[in-house]
């Protein structure tokens, strides 16, 4: 093609965006890599457990009897794809994740938003947060089983914990990371305090209330386990827990493998939800070429 | 001098001095500072780094309070003994040294900002007026990116748009051209002139560039080293409009020379004080 061409077509968007940046990268030395990278982790696990099988190795399932299991419609511990009680294992653990996530958010954002905003709303808050924020979210369990009834709620109560800590202080921090600058400029164009809140504090803290999300669902996801572990009835977490006991361990590296991609999957989404919001920083990055 | 009957925007700073107090210590910016500005005057102030030329900007602004004097514009005191600190507002706009466009918002909707929080316009008349005055500056392409993907000319000139807009008397201007090469600053400075050339308004403008300020200005003040005083005040009696020609006559030359030991002898007492520059 020659130039001429090239810019007078419109640029893709979209679908035709992402196929056009997927087919690109074939070009790449990229996904060569990143396919033989996991060739090489899958290789060193089998060699270890079924292969050579080194001792206490040995004892561990290994990936092809983890694969078999997982794949099969009549498995033999009782855990694959096709079992009612793994789905609804998994759906016990997202729906604890987007209640504790949702909560996390909507109350993270705003109170780290307000408090990178205002002095003295931090000056009130912060010593409290900065206290609370190190005590270890297993140091809550049994707190957070005498506060509440049942399995549910305390599970939900130590995620959503965890998470708000870290949205919060990230928000707080994308507000103070904020140019000077543009409340100057702001305040100079005539907004008033409500202006500056909506069109600068919140677009200019974005980039690091994404960041904090990200980090905030993956430390979700590890207290919502870990409180699974201790009080739970259901759930990946008890899964693992619970396949440990009963010496079924094939199950449990299949919870934990879930859980991996679980984890890898809500991470992406929350990155897309990122991207969309910021298209602004999106578009800048790629000039850059990243 | 160009002297509009009907010109605003001029100000006053009258025995300004500022006081700052990082830690314990106190730290004279700015000493018993006097400037009678014309409406519709381009005003060059040029003096060594950290010398508080932006000290004198802030609080003209209203970013910072002074700690004696006062300023006024157009006669109405913006601080003052009984007021040290100015408020804000759109009769005085700023263009930043480092560019303070807002990153997330398209060229034409940081032009239409100003007057569509200010409820002047509706949003739809603010942003067809945005789209048609980047379209007078030259770059009526670009209203739909953000300042992110355009070069740092564009932005800058988008961003005096955004100041333009909102019909200021005073353009305050804190070396807004510092960090660009030479070819895009002389494009830069003819679309300043064109500019001034079509609205007269009052431009404010900190530069450490003595050319530039010749160029530009209709009077060029050198500032001393920190506490800033006035040393030298210099005519510029090169007839508008001015375009890139007029860098090569003779007056410019000579005026250039004239200016040229005052500032120096400035920029080695602050290079051999050695401090850090303030805000």
């Amino acid at each position: 093609m020659t130039q001429e061409t090239s810019s007078n077509t419109k640029a893709p968007t979209g679908f035709s965006l992402t196929l056009y940046r997927w087919r690109k990268s074939f070009g790449t030395s990229t996904p060569y890599l990143m396919a033989f990278g996991i060739f090489l982790w899958l290789t060193s696990y089998w060699l270890l457990t079924e292969g050579i099988g080194l001792p206490r190795f040995n004892k561990l399932p290994g990936p092809v009897e983890v694969v078999t299991e997982w794949l099969s419609t009549d498995p033999l511990w009782g855990i694959s794809l096709f079992s009612e009680t793994y789905h609804e294992h998994i759906y016990v653990s997202f729906r604890r994740i987007i209640i504790a996530f949702a909560i996390a958010t909507g109350v993270g954002v705003p109170l780290g938003l307000f408090m990178g905003w205002s002095k003295i709303f931090r000056d009130y808050s912060f010593p409290i947060l900065e206290t609370l924020r190190p005590i270890p979210i297993l140091a809550w369990v049994p707190l957070a089983i005498l506060m509440f009834s049942g399995f549910e709620t305390p599970v939900i109560f130590l995620a959503t914990l965890a998470s708000l800590f870290v949205t919060t202080l990230n928000t707080m921090l994308g507000v103070d990371s904020i140019d000077e600058e543009y409340f100057r400029a702001a305040k100079c164009l005539g907004s008033k305090p409500r202006d500056v809140f909506i069109h600068v504090v919140i677009p200019g803290a974005l980039p690091f209330i994404f960041t904090g999300l990200q980090i905030s669902i993956g430390v979700a996801w590890f207290s919502l386990v870990a409180a699974e572990m201790v009080s739970g009835d259901y759930g990946l977490g008890y899964m693992i827990i619970d396949s440990y006991m009963n010496v079924t361990y094939v199950s449990m590296v299949i919870g934990m493998l879930t859980l991996g991609f679980a984890g890898w999957f809500t991470a992406a989404l929350v990155r897309i939800a990122g991207n969309r919001a910021m298209e602004w920083r999106v578009r800048a990055l790629a000039l850059e070429g990243r | 001098m160009t002297q509009d009957t009907n010109a605003k925007g001029a100000i006053s700073i009258r025995n300004v001095t500022k006081i700052y107090d990082p830690d314990g210590v106190n730290v004279m910016a700015v000493d018993d500072c006097s400037l009678e500005i014309a409406a519709g005057e381009v005003c060059m102030v040029v003096g060594p780094s950290g010398c508080g030329k932006t000290t004198l900007l802030n609080a003209i602004a209203g970013f910072h309070s002074i700690t004696s004097g006062e300023i006024l514009l157009d006669g109405d005191v913006l601080c003052g003994p009984d007021k040290p600190k100015a408020d804000q507002g759109a009769d005085r706009m700023v263009v930043f040294q480092h560019g303070a466009l807002f990153p997330w918002k398209t060229l034409a909707e940081n032009v239409a900002y100003g007057p569509i929080v200010q409820e002047v316009m509706s949003k739809s008349e603010a942003m067809d007026k945005a789209h048609h005055m980047l379209a007078e500056a030259g770059i009526a392409d670009m209203g739909n990116k953000y300042p992110g993907e355009v070069s740092s000319g564009m932005a800058r000139r988008a961003e005096i748009v955004r100041a333009l807009i909102n019909d200021p008397k005073v353009l305050l201007l804190d070396e807004p051209y510092r960090a660009m090469d030479a070819l895009t600053k002389s494009i830069m400075h003819e679309s300043l002139l064109e500019v001034y050339d079509r609205t007269k308004v009052t431009i404010f403008f900190i530069t450490h560039d003595l050319e530039e300020a010749i160029f530009l200005g209709d009077r060029v003040v050198v500032m001393t080293t920190r506490p800033a005083k006035m040393k030298k005040y210099l005519e510029v009696d090169i007839p508008r409009p001015r375009d890139f020609r007029t860098l090569s006559s003779n007056r410019f030359r000579s005026l250039v020379e004239e200016t040229k030991d005052a500032v120096h002898e400035e920029a080695v007492k602050a290079f051999e004080a050695g401090e850090r520059e303030m805000a």
